[in-house]
């Protein structure tokens, strides 16, 4: 078994009040996960996106279909918490997902909520935020931390769970540049020690870092393969009115002027080595 | 002026007090609080500063702080001050028109502001020199026994927990609602109270939204981590006496001593022949 999430024919509605129609987020998704892969999920406003990430975490459970972490389904209850504590997840709002006012107490509300042993939990609470970087801040209080910084906290706060798959659902949408890139590397560090990691954006180029990208649209998934290859449909993405990121863009221009620049080419550091070993 | 409260607070630090278990601090407050209106004549405000002093000089926390605290109820002290001031029977000092201070009056008034602001100090220490989540653990422990009656203790002490987490978020969405309304007009400041009673409804409505937005984004972060209530649940920092602590209990036992003796008057006594003496 090394699929780590499959999701089978899912559809999901919100039911909404009496004689209204319910609103159909997801409509008949099918993707399978396989073990320490990093897939970024991107669409539009309104696409299903974070519908689908709380259908991974069984914070909501399907209206038809069905969905498996680890070979459990999501609607079995007896197994809930530990779907819970194998996919943990991170939210948009860095300041609404903090319980405590106390670094350290929050990362630990995690494996306190699972009965792990204090002395244990000790031990999670310093690696988890040694791996974010935030080990230094431990004692600080959340709201006197930066955007990026708290949501790293988040994130630490998952790791402690020792979860073997990470959702994030737009963590970077609230954060500036620089908190947006802080949680990035992140993101990829615990991608590299195994982690599967699902990322949920709406910025195109944080797809570019992953191995596989979904784009949702209406509901569905409209195209999903490996970003060079999804890219590549460049027509197709701003059909579904996204952009593609900014380097794809500047490549599809050079090649309309006759530069021949491969298509396999989607970030700012490949296209950089690229045209310093070409143009020397 | 909201900013100013520090009731609530936490000063890191980590001196000996700071260090003592929640429940001793929380039981001593709370002894120390009803200290406050048995004590009856000066020594006994001798002995409270004393130990107020002591508490401040070795938590390190800066007196200009813990005075901050005292701005918001700065009116409320001197209203208290002024109606005992008038307000107390006795042989008169000085008369203006209807108006009478009396020897008693300006005594009553005195310990009266005094014991206001003894006790705003002394419980806004309890917060300032305790980690919120101990004092919450503390407060889960120390209720846990009525459990039994059906008390929801971890429930409470949670919901402290999370009130104290959010009083900085909820300030700053306060802080952003105002600013957007007064971006479109909206003036909290001018008219008489009624008035300005009615401003603050935009301001009101947007923030109550915004706080079910957040309990709501809180509930689902909560519940994705695994959160079921208290049972099952484990605690980072195990509440364990320690040495200190029993050191702590010891001093609180003296402190209690101190207060009865000085109540029924005997601390006086003794301080008054020991000077005398002297």
């Amino acid at each position: 078994m090394n699929h780590i999430i499959s999701i089978e024919d899912l559809v999901f509605e919100y039911e909404r009040e009496e004689k209204l129609e319910p609103i159909k987020a997801l409509d008949n998704v099918n993707i399978k996960i396989k073990k320490g892969s990093f897939i970024a999920i991107i669409g539009s406003n309104g696409s299903g996106k974070s519908t689908l990430a709380k259908n991974i975490n069984a914070l909501l459970l399907p209206s038809s279909g069905a969905v498996y972490v680890k070979g459990f389904n999501t609607t079995d209850e007896t197994k809930l918490w530990e779907i819970r504590q194998t996919a943990g997840m991170v939210f948009q709002n860095p300041d609404n997902q903090l319980v405590s006012s106390i670094v350290e107490d929050d990362v630990a509300f995690g494996p306190e909520n699972l009965g792990v042993e204090p002395a244990e939990i000790r031990k999670r609470v310093d690696n988890s935020l040694c791996a974010v970087n935030m080990y230094e801040e431990r004692k600080k209080a959340p709201h006197l931390l930066s955007g990026g910084q708290k949501q790293r906290i988040a994130i630490a706060g998952v790791i402690a769970m020792k979860p073997e798959c990470i959702i994030l659902d737009e963590p970077t949408a609230m954060l500036d540049p620089h908190g947006r890139y802080e949680v990035m590397e992140i993101i990829e560090r615990l991608h590299n020690e195994g982690i599967t990691v699902i990322l949920i954006t709406h910025f195109m180029e944080e797809t570019t870092r992953a191995e596989r990208v979904i784009i949702m649209d209406a509901g569905k998934v409209a195209i999903d393969g490996a970003p060079a290859a999804v890219f590549a449909n460049a027509k197709k993405i701003k059909e579904l009115g996204l952009d593609v990121p900014f380097i794809v863009e500047i490549a599809e221009r050079l090649r309309n002027r006759g530069i021949d620049i491969p298509k396999n080419i989607i970030s700012i550091e490949e296209m950089v080595d690229y045209i310093a070993c070409k143009f020397k | 002026m909201i900013r100013d409260i520090t009731l609530g607070q936490y000063y890191p630090g980590d001196s000996w007090f700071h260090r003592l278990d929640a429940r001793i601090k929380i039981i001593w407050t709370f002894i120390y609080i009803v200290s406050l209106f048995l004590i009856r004549d000066f020594w006994g405000y001798i002995t409270v500063l004393i130990t107020l002093g002591l508490i401040i000089g070795i938590s390190k926390v800066p007196l200009s702080f813990i005075l901050k605290g005292l701005k918001p109820i700065f009116f409320i002290i001197i209203f208290t001050f002024v109606i005992n001031m008038f307000m107390t029977k006795g042989t008169s000092l000085i008369e203006i028109g209807f108006l009478t201070i009396t020897k008693e009056g300006i005594r009553n008034a005195f310990f009266m502001g005094t014991r206001l602001v003894l006790l705003i100090i002394g419980s806004s220490l309890l917060t300032l020199i305790t980690k919120p989540i101990q004092l919450t653990d503390g407060i889960e422990k120390l209720l846990s026994p009525l459990q039994k009656f059906g008390l929801p203790s971890h429930e409470l002490a949670m919901m402290m927990t999370i009130a104290l987490r959010f009083i900085p978020t909820l300030m700053e969405e306060t802080d952003k609602i105002m600013k957007a309304q007064m971006a479109r007009g909206a003036d909290f400041e001018s008219g008489n109270i009624m008035r300005r009673a009615k401003s603050l409804i935009p301001l009101l409505v947007p923030l109550f939204i915004s706080a079910f937005r957040i309990a709501q984004d809180l509930a689902m972060a909560m519940e994705a981590r695994c959160y079921r209530g208290g049972s099952h649940r484990t605690r980072m920092h195990g509440m364990k006496m320690k040495k200190r602590d029993a050191a702590a209990i010891l001093l609180m036992i003296l402190y209690v001593t101190l207060i009865i003796t000085q109540a029924q008057g005997i601390l006086s006594f003794l301080m008054m022949s020991l000077i005398q003496s002297a």
